[in-house]
């Protein structure tokens, strides 16, 4: 039985609104279990948002339009870029129309608005955490580009149901420019998704805290899309790493016994990669924000010997 | 093992090295600079005994397990002591500017693509592609010596470029004749005892193995 490309596209979207919240709670999970504390339950994340949605929203005076709409902005713009990652299925109508530069593009289009929202109520918290939030995008979306371009190099292509095809198709592990790439992959999406080397996604002191910081004046529901937004960046970040450099499994002949052998598949992959990215978290101190430079000078780096290793060695 | 698997292979291992060379390069460390300079010799060791299985030629063989002993375990133990005995070993070294290093570097790898090119077309070995990465080994291994400024840091890039030199002859010619390897070996070892006794003799003059210092010609100022 075939389902509709349609129909598949509908479902990835709401396996990601509701998949998401979950894996923050799997995550945050692990991460209690691994410092010996009691955990919250895996359901917590979708009681934060329940309680968010239905409280009241306070407003600045001075909140301009730009503050009241980036919610929505960003909430919306983030589903889109769940439409185009092959989650279940690389047989996704929106992934021909747009490529893995147009996701990126996405991504900074929500980080534009947010941090035009920090600095919008004119607190000083908010202009400090659009002003680092925007150090560190313009040092991560160029590594972020290069480790891409390596993997499509290997490819041949810059859609990513494509690259997916191709990477499960008979390709040896053994490639390095892939290895690079994954490398530089993982200490981008640390910094992207703001796990800890780079900013700690549970602190709200003053010092240290930088998406925090640009979002400390929502409430309400505005608060919650951005805190659903920003669990749901968290998955497509992972995914989108599954789907380039681990995509065995995903579903690509659209039938429905296939969508849920890759949907399983999946839940095992991420569950796996809650625990690769706890064991990180745990492993490292957060770093100076001075230091954040290097981390993701080496990311650049990783990403580029990705590149060179393609033509050099293979 | 087939050729073409024990070729993809090589090419990994080469990826390691050169990833161990910018490691090192970076490192601020001196325990964890030292114990990638084992990891390094550890890959090359590898990568030697890959390529004498692919072509055939037996004496590699001799020389991976050769580079295996000194490089590995006897260099990195003996400048293991020498860091301890120096009481040199809490030490971390400032380095100039980390991201610039490291552009350098990646334009030094792009040099030495360009620069083994024609090679690469003549050579119908199987580790053709790799030269490029020796010669970027080599010349991180210079480039770690520039920037550095203490003794200790100095050497292991020292060792490092050999380490390049090394692989070097491994991927352009399947390893230099085993007398020569025998003789470079031997004299590294020789290379390092001076070192160390140098090292000792720095500390105890200047109090410390920052080179800077032996730059000043008056004793007082």
């Amino acid at each position: 039985m075939k389902v509709h490309p349609l129909l598949i596209e509908l479902i990835q979207v709401f396996v990601l609104l509701f998949a998401a919240p979950l894996f923050a709670g799997w995550v945050k999970m692990v991460k209690c279990w691994s410092q010996g504390r009691t955990s919250p339950s895996l359901l917590q994340p979708y009681r934060d948002l329940c309680k968010l949605f239905s409280k009241d929203v306070a407003l600045a005076e001075n909140a301009s339009w730009i503050f009241r709409s980036t919610p929505y902005l960003v909430f919306g713009v983030t589903v889109l870029a769940g439409g185009i990652i092959p989650i279940i299925s690389v047989d996704l109508p929106l992934s021909a129309t747009a490529d893995v530069i147009a996701l990126v593009a996405l991504f900074a289009i929500a980080r534009f608005f947010t941090a035009l929202a920090g600095m919008d109520i004119g607190t000083s918290f908010g202009g400090m955490g659009s002003s680092r939030e925007m150090t560190i995008a313009s040092l991560a979306e160029p590594a972020m580009l290069m480790a891409i371009f390596a993997v499509s190099l290997a490819s041949k292509s810059t859609s990513l149901s494509q690259m997916a095809i191709v990477v499960s198709q008979g390709y040896s592990i053994l490639r390095p420019s892939l290895a690079f790439a994954l490398l530089a992959f993982i200490l981008i999406a640390l910094t992207e998704t703001g796990r800890v080397p780079v900013d700690n996604p549970a602190t709200h002191l003053e010092l240290t805290m930088i998406h925090e910081a640009m979002i400390l004046e929502y409430s309400g529901r505005h608060l919650a899309l951005i805190e659903w937004a920003k669990m749901m960046k968290l998955f497509l970040f992972i995914t989108l790493g599954i789907a380039v450099f681990f995509p065995w499994g995903i579903d690509a002949a659209g039938g429905a016994a296939g969508l849920a052998s890759s949907f399983l598949i999946m839940s095992l992959k991420l569950g796996i990669s809650g625990v690769g990215l706890v064991l990180i978290e745990t492993g490292l101190a957060k770093m100076r924000i001075f230091r954040v430079t290097e981390f993701l000078g080496s990311a650049f780096l990783f990403a580029t010997l990705g590149m060179l290793s393609f033509f050099i060695l293979e | 093992m087939s050729y073409a698997f024990a070729a993809q292979l090589n090419s990994l291992l080469a990826a390691l090295i050169l990833l161990t060379a910018f490691a090192m390069l970076v490192q601020r460390r001196m325990y964890a600079l030292l114990h990638l300079f084992a990891w390094q010799g550890l890959f090359l060791s590898i990568s030697t005994a890959v390529v004498g299985f692919a072509a055939q030629s037996h004496h590699l063989y001799i020389s991976s397990v050769l580079t295996l002993a000194i490089k590995v375990i006897l260099l990195p133990y003996i400048l293991h002591v020498l860091i301890r005995k120096l009481k040199i070993h809490r030490e971390v070294e400032t380095i100039v500017n980390v991201p610039t290093t490291m552009l350098i570097g990646i334009a030094l790898v792009i040099f030495s693509y360009h620069l083994t090119a024609p090679i690469r077309e003549l050579s119908t070995l199987m580790t053709k592609s790799t030269l490029a990465v020796a010669l970027a080994t080599v010349m991180l291994g210079l480039l770690m010596m520039i920037t550095r400024r203490h003794a200790v840091t100095q050497i292991i890039g020292f060792l490092a470029m050999e380490n390049g030199l090394f692989f070097a002859a491994t991927s352009a010619t399947y390893g230099m004749p085993l007398v020569v390897e025998l003789g470079v070996a031997l004299d590294i070892l020789i290379a390092a005892f001076i070192f160390g006794i140098f090292f000792f003799h720095i500390n105890t003059t200047f109090d410390s193995l920052d080179v800077d210092q032996m730059a000043r010609l008056k004793e007082e100022d």
